[in-house]
């Protein structure tokens, strides 16, 4: 069977994605899960679903335990088409079954699919009964969308938390025990980085909101459910440290491209400079790393240099990319450094430190030099 | 003086606090928050926001 039972008559029916590598400009070099739950009650009960594409497997794995044309509730905590993407064939074959989802959640659905399901909408502290088990409503708006909130099933201390504590990473084994906790931990810091980042204050509002619930599994929306209790604990306490900006003083991440390598040369010293203080360093060169993985090496570092050439009076389109995504996922307290070799005119370390300063960064000074650093005098430190 | 929220995403405007990342000063009342102020979380205008009771 395909679907796997989580607690009784409790289950997992989503599906598992080998082949997507990207995600609106996120890298995923290990595919991904799309999770969606079903809960056998009086009220059968479907959390969420999954992209369109693999709405067909979805359905199989209902039909493994019921007919989805007996579904009586469904319960949509995200708008995002990944989530989204199979409810309009599910209320096709369920057309009375409730859509609960917030204010936003019935604006968004609206638009993408149709404006006439029969929407429930909730708020914080609403509840449902489906019977022997009741469900409570948290909503997290914008994490990440303003139409998200999250689930909780009290009697199996479950929280279905959507999009928050999710990773994207395709796996045989559906729980963090499955697959292993640092492996699991990891790719919830990758996403955290390119997904939630720039959403700390709703984080830790939402943690606040959920501090005083019993929570024995946590059931996100992509990658493996979270049931070890010391891997939850862990899983908690990192959301709460990048989402209430505690970084590591310790942690500089060098991102750089170059055309000729004197820009490189420029990152590698600055690299051992780091070093010589005790002070970890990682050379993100984006000729070979994309920049959503630039961002997971960022997300701890108290430290961001960022380097380029200048090309035709400006920085490396990569830069700009880099620069442009960063800006976006807007991490809080850092120090920022521009760093650059250039020939006859060298405006990309001054674009670089207009970006650092609009992302509120303290600035170092920049380390630039023309054509070869090692033929003239730059600075130290 | 009054907090607002912003009813797109959650955000709670407190003059007391100002919004100091967007040059906001702290004890900036919400009725005078500078033209093309907004959200800092979510890009909302001020036309979204409405008083907290």
């Amino acid at each position: 069977m395909a679907a796997v039972q989580i607690k009784e008559n409790i289950y997992w029916v989503g599906a598992v994605d080998w082949d997507v590598r990207e995600f609106h400009g996120y890298k995923v070099p290990y595919g991904t899960s799309y999770n969606a739950y079903l809960v056998i009650d009086e009220k059968i009960t479907l959390i969420d679903s999954v992209k369109a594409k693999f709405t067909q497997d979805m359905l199989d794995n209902i039909s493994e335990i019921v007919d989805p044309s007996k579904i009586d509730l469904i319960i949509s905590n995200h708008v995002e088409p990944d989530h989204s993407g199979a409810l309009a064939s599910v209320v096709a074959l369920a057309p009375n079954a409730p859509v609960v989802c917030t204010a936003n959640g019935k604006k968004g659905l609206g638009i993408y699919y149709s404006p006439d399901w029969n929407y429930q909408v909730v708020k914080t502290g609403d509840t449902l009964s489906l019977g022997k088990y009741t469900l409570s409503f948290v909503a997290t708006p914008m994490v990440h969308w303003p139409d998200n909130m999250v689930t909780y099933l009290a009697e199996e201390n479950i929280l279905f938390s959507n999009d928050a504590f999710g990773q994207h990473h395709a796996t045989e084994g559906r729980f963090d025990d499955d697959v292993g906790a640092d492996t699991c931990l990891k790719r919830a810091r990758d996403y955290y980085a390119n997904i939630v980042l720039p959403f700390g204050m709703q984080v830790q509002n939402a943690l606040k909101a959920l501090g005083g619930l019993n929570i024995d599994i946590i059931a996100p929306s992509h990658g493996v459910m979270w049931r070890d209790a010391d891997t939850i604990a862990a899983l908690l306490k990192k959301y709460d440290d990048w989402s209430g900006n505690r970084v590591q003083d310790d942690l500089a991440v060098i991102v750089y491209d170059t055309m000729w390598g004197s820009t490189e040369m420029l990152a590698q010293r600055i690299s051992r400079n780091f070093e010589d203080q005790g002070i970890k360093a990682v050379l993100i060169d984006l000729r070979r790393y994309h920049i959503s993985q630039a961002m997971d090496a960022l997300t701890e570092a108290k430290y961001i240099c960022v380097g380029s050439p200048t090309l035709n009076r400006g920085p490396m389109p990569s830069i700009a990319g880099f620069l442009c995504y960063l800006k976006g996922l807007a991490p809080k307290g850092r120090i920022g450094m521009a760093f650059g070799s250039h020939g006859w005119s060298g405006e990309a370390t001054g674009y670089i430190e207009d970006a650092l300063t609009q992302c509120r960064f303290e600035l170092q000074e920049k380390m630039v030099c023309v054509y070869r650093p090692e033929k003239q005098p730059t600075r130290e430190g | 003086m009054q907090k607002y929220e912003c009813t797109l995403c959650g955000y709670i405007y407190d003059p007391e606090q100002g919004d100091p990342d967007s040059g906001v000063a702290p004890g900036t009342a919400f009725a005078d928050l500078p033209e093309g102020w907004v959200c800092p979380l979510c890009g909302a205008d001020t036309s979204l926001f409405e008083v907290v009771e």
